[in-house]
């Protein structure tokens, strides 16, 4: 008989179910599942998840990150597909800067920048949040639509932003890039996951 | 791939209450999630969260708040809590939902946290996302979630807490 040697990582990450006989509960499989997340290296403005698996029905983004830009309190995040630089990204968002509430849209980007993350003028310790939904990753019919929330407080000054984003391609979605100005602090996290339908 | 999205704790009053307290939260995951259903006994009050019991003013928020009416935004710093929005006594039946994103909650920085306040009255109602932060690079080991006048909530109240590990 074959043996198979389990990593210690997989075993740390293994969810325990005590048994499949009649009368236990019904094993549900999980359906939000970590798929990898990358650290700023404080060298690179530039992360990128590449070999998306198609298994999922939407994607989650989670961002807790920080820009080393010079002299701005906040700089870009930028997310693009499948490494396309066309104009071909179309986005909407409203934003709260804690004085008055106003939206914008921009059409034919080469990117989707919806929400701003803290930069070097910011006090230390302060980072930019953020959450992505991308629906329906696989999708070869439809062009992609995501949805975002995010910003920063900076106790006394800060921003909100809800966004929206459309890729116009019905590609299925195989890599995200998300970039900034100047390059990501090493204490950026950026989590990919999976949700399943 | 790593599986993730965890109950920690739930807690359902069997009393009134002006608060709900998770304690002794294990700092095995990246971020949390809070899922609150909640309501007034009467008036309103405002629903609040704070942190390791710290009672000083370390927490600010910024706030965009539509009321049906028109859209808003705010900022508080120097506060002794987040404030998710006011909580309204609302017919039987009827409650408000609460949700926070918790980011990096055992980590070294300072805490960030997106809220959102959601509640409908049949007629009036508003919906307020906020970006909130807890100046302290401290682990989040307690967090309390409280009407900030001590307006007590209801039997029934629930409050649920998760936690997201990363990969």
């Amino acid at each position: 008989m074959a043996t198979t040697s389990l990593a210690r990582s997989s075993l740390k990450t293994l969810t325990k179910y005590d048994s499949f006989l009649v009368g236990n509960s019904a094993y549900v499989p999980p359906s939000f599942e970590s798929i990898a997340t990358i650290v700023g290296t404080g060298a690179s403005g530039t992360i990128t998840f590449n070999s998306i698996p198609s298994t999922y029905t939407h994607l989650q983004i989670r961002v807790l990150a920080r820009s080393t830009l010079a002299g701005n309190i906040s700089t870009n995040l930028s997310l693009r597909f499948n490494g396309d630089t066309g104009s071909n990204y179309v986005s909407h968002r409203l934003v709260g800067d804690g004085t008055s509430a106003t939206a914008n849209a921009s059409t034919a980007q080469s990117n989707i920048n919806v929400i701003p993350i803290s930069a070097a003028l910011t006090a230390a310790n302060i980072m930019g949040a953020a959450i992505y939904d991308i629906l329906d990753y696989t999708s070869t019919t439809k062009n992609k639509v995501i949805k975002a929330i995010g910003g920063d407080d900076q106790n006394g000054t800060g921003e909100l932003y809800i966004g929206s984003g459309l890729w116009l391609n019905t590609a299925a979605v195989t890599s995200l890039t998300l970039f900034t100005s100047s390059f990501f602090t090493t204490t950026t996290t950026i989590a990919l996951y999976g949700i399943r339908g | 791939m790593a599986i993730t999205y965890e109950p920690i704790a739930t807690t359902t009053l069997g009393s009134t209450a002006n608060n709900i307290t998770f304690n002794s939260i294990p700092a095995t995951y990246t971020d949390l999630i809070i899922v609150v259903t909640a309501s007034v006994s009467s008036g309103n009050d405002t629903f609040s969260m704070r942190f390791n019991n710290d009672t000083g003013s370390n927490y600010s928020f910024t706030t965009l708040n539509g009321n049906g009416a028109s859209a808003t935004s705010t900022i508080r710093n120097a506060r002794t809590a987040i404030d998710f929005d006011d909580i309204t006594s609302m017919a039987a039946g009827n409650l408000s939902f609460f949700t926070s994103d918790i980011f990096s909650y055992a980590g070294s920085t300072y805490k960030t946290v997106l809220n959102t306040a959601s509640q409908d009255r049949n007629g009036s109602g508003s919906i307020e996302k906020s970006i909130g932060l807890w100046s302290a690079t401290a682990a989040i080991n307690t967090i309390k979630l409280f009407t900030y006048a001590s307006v007590s909530m209801p039997i029934g109240t629930t409050a649920t807490l998760y936690g997201i590990k990363a990969a």
